[in-house]
């Protein structure tokens, strides 16, 4: 395990890379507590349209959110091939359902570009920077916007 | 010493205060009661004393000081000067509230006015000069240098008790001083058993170029004369055990009953057998101790002597020593949720066995059959590890009864049944307001004053009777008193005063009863201080049915009321309805459901664009559509394929839930959804099936009313009378 108090400032940091539609996007390895494979989610009622349900993690309720529906590309339809990326978040654990984990791509800070100035929205509330890895290029989303809105975090 | 190992040790002795204060409440209400045997004085007194112990070495003046007063007239109960009468106790209970004040005040670190509590002072003081002599002050902080245990002024007289004489031989060894004891305050301790003769045996004492400064020279031999029993003579000892050689000897008594005290010794130090074999045991000891020569009337003096002693001690002692662990509350929690994955992947292993075709293999089903059962089992234990006995819970209530009956000038006395039920400690701790709720209800509103006792033909003394006990699989606790029962025509003429019925209502006394349970409902016709601020019983039914139970309420005018509520013995599970919805599994607490029905062709009705009834023996009630109302479905279902739940909410609304079948009725392991999403309108948790899945528990209250607002939550306030 690598010092934090280094890593933090100049070396390399290191991300999971993941598939949503065409797009490739990455989160910190950091807050990824566990990949899994996809299992039927029990729906909540009055829940948004990007949280689809609840399911089981070894007891403890963890809700899903659909990163594609949640980024506006569209509902992911689940196949044998999608991937729940279990997150924490604070206190939070919830599961992110992509299409596929690609990579773990270990980068500097410094590497890292500002996100291209244009009008998706997308762009503005989930992605805070973009990697260019071989000719890809890769967002690094951040965690917290991509929540459930709970009622814990509006009171 | 770091501030944090104080802060740990102040910590521990406020956790010890705690107990010392039940102890000694316990202790109270007995000797209220008319138990003042010396057991229970001594326990009160070691109780305060402990606590007046601690406090002086935290320097907490105050306490100490008020705990001193207290101690003292404990003390002249204790060696008989005082007789325990119901004025002196009633002195002492307002007393022993006082110092618990006192030491809440003391770990909150906040300051209480003397002022405030100046006239209990007073009232205990006053108590110790009753017979006209002058209270002996004591040192309260030791010196460590005063050698002076001339203390015949504090030995009480004998009584008519049988005196017993005591040779006590008493050597410290360095250890002694090394752990900070203080041989003056166990002689002292022991001249307060009676009467102390102390001679120190110097003899020992090296000349002044060979002493050690660290060693332990001086040993003491003292002549007691006490009604005590010898175990509470060694019990003196027993904070220096294994620091000092001590022998006790009893005059008159042959050395068999020593081999008794011994054991009763160990087993007063924790480390016995179960008591009930133990008199059986000594009296076969002494007897093999009688050495053949003895005259025939030694032996059944000492086995007379002995064996009611160790009766008397071996009661004590399976009342005062089970052994038990401090374990923090997150562990216990953890084993819990471990337990309860436990129980899901057993469930979950079943199912796969079954699929799998396994069925045919009987060895491998009775296998899974003896995993159930073991896994019940543990289940069962871990959850009795968070249960705890309303015990503490009751104690509260009598002084909530003392403070409401002195403001309102009646008399009561407090009955408590069943205070060994157990029961989970949430539960536990969200009954605490809703109990002191109704109690202080059933004082103020309840209990007539003497006057009206006596006119009524009753003594003027009032009963509040508070159980708990175990009735298939739940907890019911009970209030009653005989007060004067609920006044029907004043609850009525109110009822329609505040609009909430209409003037022609026709409604049974029950009915009548149950308006109590109303918003905003309040009859006293003058708003004490204690209680009829408005919010009144609606809200102890409102937590009581967040707590998953029920609450019910009889009366008899002129008789009193009772005021029964039956709950959940644990929070951590739930018995459950699992209904199909639209393709998912929905849990229905069991609690909500009044009766489950078929509708048949014409009992629907519809009113309104989406609004339906149903007609349930003549009454309409709304039915929901599960379904559309979580949003599984648009369009509703028909009802004729579908099953109808008959619910009663916490307001007493009944309502009909539509659901597409009925699975079975089962127990349930609730999870938090909260802790990973928030909360959900109408959910009001979630539970993991057999097959792994999670299915949500439906809030039946939620769901009926509609709305957010209205959700029963935890926080309930309360107005705070008193």
């Amino acid at each position: 395990m690598q010092d934090v108090g280094s890593s933090a400032n100049s070396a390399n940091r290191e991300f999971v890379a993941f598939r949503v539609g065409a797009q490739e996007f990455c989160i910190d390895i950091m807050g990824v507590r566990e990949i899994r494979g996809w299992t039927p989610a029990t729906p909540l009622p009055h829940a948004p349209a990007y949280v689809r349900g609840v399911i089981n993690l070894r007891g403890a309720v963890l809700p899903i959110v659909d990163l594609a529906m949640r980024f506006g590309i569209g509902l992911t339809e689940p196949t044998a091939r999608s991937v729940i990326i279990v997150v924490q978040v604070y206190q939070q654990v919830v599961g992110l359902l992509v299409d596929a984990v690609s990579d773990i791509l270990t980068t500097s800070e410094a590497s890292m570009q500002p996100t291209p100035d244009v009008a998706s929205d997308l762009a503005k509330t989930f992605v805070k920077g973009v990697y260019a890895v071989e000719g890809r290029m890769i967002s690094i989303v951040t965690l917290e916007s991509v929540l459930p809105i709970s009622a814990k975090a509006a009171a | 010493m770091t501030v944090d190992t104080m802060a740990a040790i102040r910590q521990t002795f406020f956790q010890e205060c705690e107990e010392q204060l039940s102890e000694m409440e316990l202790g109270l209400l007995a000797m209220d009661e008319g138990n003042a045997d010396s057991e229970t004085v001594n326990a009160v007194f070691r109780a305060v004393h402990s606590i007046k112990g601690g406090a002086g070495a935290f320097k907490l003046t105050a306490l100490v000081q008020f705990a001193h007063t207290f101690e003292t007239a404990l003390d002249y109960v204790r060696s008989g000067k005082l007789h325990p009468s119901a004025d002196v106790m009633k002195a002492m209970l307002r007393a022993a509230d006082v110092l618990a004040d006192l030491v809440a005040a003391s770990r909150d670190g906040k300051e209480i006015d003397e002022s405030s509590y100046a006239g209990v002072a007073a009232d205990v003081k006053a108590l110790t000069t009753v017979e006209g002599e002058e209270e002996v002050e004591e040192v309260i902080e030791f010196q460590p240098t005063v050698i002076d245990f001339g203390l015949p002024d504090v030995a009480p007289e004998p009584a008519a008790a049988p005196v017993h004489e005591y040779r006590v031989g008493f050597t410290p060894r360095p250890e002694l001083y090394l752990n900070g004891n203080e041989t003056v305050l166990i002689v002292r301790e022991l001249s307060r058993l009676g009467n102390a003769e102390v001679s120190c045996d110097v003899s020992a004492v090296p000349d002044l170029d060979t002493i050690d400064p660290n060693g332990a020279y001086l040993s003491w031999n003292i002549k007691l004369s006490s009604e005590a029993p010898i175990e509470a003579v060694r019990e003196v000892f027993e904070f220096v055990d294994g620091e000092a050689e001590i022998s006790v000897e009893a005059d008159g008594q042959p050395e068999v009953s020593d081999a008794a005290i011994a054991a009763l010794l160990a087993q007063a130090l924790g480390n016995a057998p179960p008591a009930e074999a133990e008199p059986a045991a000594t009296e076969t000891n002494s007897e093999e101790h009688v050495q053949p020569a003895p005259a025939p009337v030694e032996v059944i003096a000492s086995e007379t002597s002995a064996a009611p002693q160790v009766a008397e001690a071996s009661k004590a002692v399976a009342v005062q020593t089970q052994t038990t662990i401090r374990v923090e509350f997150d562990r216990v929690d953890r084993l819990i949720n471990l337990v309860g994955e436990l129980v899901i992947n057993q469930a979950m292993l079943s199912q796969r066995v079954i699929e799998a075709n396994f069925a045919g293999s009987s060895s491998v089903i009775i296998g899974l059959e003896e995993l159930e059962q073991l896994t019940r089992e543990i289940q069962e234990s871990v959850m009795a590890i968070r249960a705890q006995p309303v015990k503490p819970l009751f104690q509260r209530m009598s002084r909530i009864v003392r403070e409401v009956a002195d403001a309102t000038g009646k008399q009561v006395r407090l009955k408590t049944d069943g205070e060994a039920t157990e029961v989970d400690k949430t539960v536990v701790e969200r009954l605490a307001e809703p109990l002191t709720h109704m109690i202080r209800n059933a004082v103020d509103h309840g209990i007539e004053s003497p006057e009206e006792r006596i006119a009524a033909g009753k003594s003027p003394e009032g009963n509040v009777r508070l159980s708990a006990a175990h009735r298939s699989g739940r907890i019911v606790i009970e209030i009653s008193d005989d007060g004067a029962g609920i006044n029907r025509p004043k609850v009525r003429a109110s009822a329609i005063k505040k609009g909430l019925i209409s003037p022609d209502a026709q409604l049974s006394d029950s009915d009548i009863d149950n308006l109590l349970f109303l918003p905003g409902f309040s009859t006293a016709s003058t708003i004490s201080n204690i209680s009829g601020r408005g919010v009144g019983m609606d809200v102890v039914k409102r937590s009581i049915l967040a707590l998953g139970g029920r609450i019910s309420i009889s009366s008899r005018p002129g008789l009193g009321s009772t005021f029964s509520m039956s709950l959940p013995l644990t929070l951590a599970v739930l018995d459950g309805m699992a209904v199909s919805v639209a393709g998912q599994t929905l849990v229905v607490p069991l609690t909500a459901i009044v009766e489950t029905l078929k509708p048949k062709k014409g009992e629907i009705h519809a009113i309104g664009a989406d609004s339906r009834v149903m007609a349930i023996r003549n009454t309409f009630v709304p039915l929901i559509d599960v379904g559309t109302q979580m949003g599984f479905r648009d369009t509703p279902a028909d009802p004729e394929r579908s099953v109808a739940i008959l619910v009663e909410t916490g307001g007493g609304a009944r309502n009909a839930l539509l659901v597409d079948s009925i699975q079975d009725q089962r127990q349930v392991v609730i999870k938090s959804l909260e802790a990973n999403y928030g909360t959900v309108e109408g959910i009001a948790a979630a539970t993991i099936l057999g097959d792994g899945r999670v299915a949500l528990i439906l809030d039946v209250d939620a769901l009926v009313t509609g709305s957010f607002e209205e959700q029963l939550g935890g926080d309930v306030h309360y107005g705070t009378g008193g």
